[in-house]
């Protein structure tokens, strides 16, 4: 029976959240690396102690933390990236992007989900905690219906939905950044804890960027944010082949073409549309005449 | 003797969890702004609005929607569950409630840790970042009626309901 509990513990843990990756990485790492003989049993155990410690942080972030966490990378990757300032077009944007968002499993956050283009040629896009959407005009260009765009779109709705950002965060960090607020969240912020806070909210942002940017998440990660993408794309009615026509578009546009930033911290269109196959319904519907015009006149410019 | 016992202790156990679960439950709202809607559907018309904080009595749950009344009991309506948390938000930091959410697995302080404040000596501290496209996208904000009548225009339909 001891034997039993962890591979129990493990199981159940999968089925209770498809997101969930964090307790099911350190259980299933503790519990192969035990029966391995890689590790003792008192070093198991505390793993999965470290780990409860981290995911109990995680949920102490609440939605109004992660708005701020939000915002502050948005406006980090901004420095990078400029905004495309053309009304029309982001107007479209948010239309599409918070009728997906809506539809998505995590439709609330602090202050709701909001898209930008970037005015960029290079093929990119970020989601920051709390739906704060970047999207790259060379990425929109891979897009040629309305069906695609919306896939990019939840695509990255997928990411804030998981967390993922908010996972980027060294762990280290973020237990003593709450340990502050543990104790200090009673009365207002001394000076000292304020500037103890903001560097601990530095270091979150610079975590959360330099994965984005440079490192990217695990393909693990982006096949869960492809996932929950077709899941979106079905409750609201798009054709869920939107994201299989986009990714391929996108291999044409990458091939020798120098789009360092997403081809370095994505998996390859073609690994990703291998993994995205036995979800996707044969057939493609056609995009009726209406939706393709308005796509199109969005569009035009970017 | 123990065996008697331990069935007494069953018993209590059940009633207790009974009680429990009969008692209406009470959430917080932790978003800044939470729509009450008519049908537990992302597009239903919004009939009342509830905003950071705010106690919500559960009356119904159907799969991820709730169907709550105001403390008042002067509206009620329909929420997704991820705009409401069990824990008791605190919005002023001098209460007396203040210090024990800042230990309680049970309540919560708002504006506790990563907050304006802090998003402030970032800003001090990182003059190079520039919030005012931050700010710009807080203000694309689409309502419910432009996102229906979007996809009405577009002959999205959606084949089963909205958020499960």
């Amino acid at each position: 029976m001891k034997r039993l509990l962890p591979i129990f513990v493990v199981a159940s843990t999968v089925f209770l959240s498809g997101c969930a990756l964090l307790d099911v990485a350190s259980e299933a790492g503790a519990t192969i690396g035990q029966a391995t003989g890689a590790i003792t049993p008192g070093q198991a155990e505390s793993i999965k102690r470290s780990a409860g410690a981290v995911s109990k942080a995680m949920e102490d972030i609440t939605p109004e933390q992660e708005y701020y966490i939000g915002r502050a990378v948005a406006a980090t990757i901004l420095k990078t990236y400029k905004p495309f300032d053309k009304a029309d077009a982001n107007q479209y944007l948010n239309l599409l992007g918070q009728s997906l968002a809506a539809a998505s499993d995590k439709p609330e956050t602090f202050k709701g989900y909001h898209f930008l283009v970037m005015d960029t040629d290079e093929i990119n896009a970020f989601a920051a905690p709390s739906g704060f959407i970047l999207v790259s005009r060379g990425l929109i260009r891979c897009c040629k219906s309305e069906s695609a765009l919306a896939a990019v779109l939840a695509h990255e709705v997928g990411h804030v939905q998981c967390g993922h950002g908010l996972q980027a965060i060294d762990k280290g960090r973020l237990t003593s950044a709450l340990t502050t607020l543990a104790v200090e969240a009673g009365k207002n912020l001394g000076g000292e804890q304020l500037a103890q806070l903001t560097t601990a909210f530095e270091g979150s942002i610079t975590d959360i960027t330099g994965t984005m940017v440079n490192s990217g998440y695990a393909r693990k990660l982006e096949v869960e944010a492809d996932k929950a993408a077709i899941t979106i794309l079905q409750r609201v009615g798009y054709d869920p082949n939107g994201l299989k026509a986009m990714l391929e578009e996108m291999g044409r546009r990458m091939q020798g073409g120098d789009h360092k930033g997403f081809a370095a911290t994505h998996p390859t269109p073609d690994q990703r549309l291998k993994e995205i196959a036995p979800m996707l319904g044969a057939g493609t519907s056609p995009e009726p005449k209406a939706r393709q015009d308005r796509f199109q006149g969005s569009v035009t410019g970017i | 003797m123990t065996r008697y016992r331990t069935a007494l202790l069953l018993v209590l156990i059940l009633v207790a969890g009974i009680a429990l679960a009969a008692k209406p439950k009470a959430m917080s709202v932790q978003v800044q702004k939470c729509e009450l809607r008519a049908t537990p559907s992302r597009l239903a018309k919004v009939v009342a609005q509830a905003k950071y904080g705010d106690r919500l009595t559960v009356q119904e749950t159907r799969g991820e929607w709730q169907k709550v009344a105001t403390a008042d009991g002067a509206a009620t309506g329909w929420v997704h569950s991820t705009a409401l948390t069990t824990k008791k938000i605190v919005l002023s930091a001098g209460s007396k409630d203040a210090q024990l959410a800042a230990s309680s697995d049970e309540m919560a302080m708002a504006g506790k840790g990563f907050n304006s404040d802090v998003e402030k000596q970032f800003k001090d501290k990182n003059k190079d970042v520039d919030f005012t496209w931050v700010d710009k996208m807080e203000t694309f904000v689409a309502q419910p009626e432009q996102m229906q009548q979007f996809l009405d225009a577009g002959g999205v339909t959606a084949a089963k309901g909205g958020a499960k």
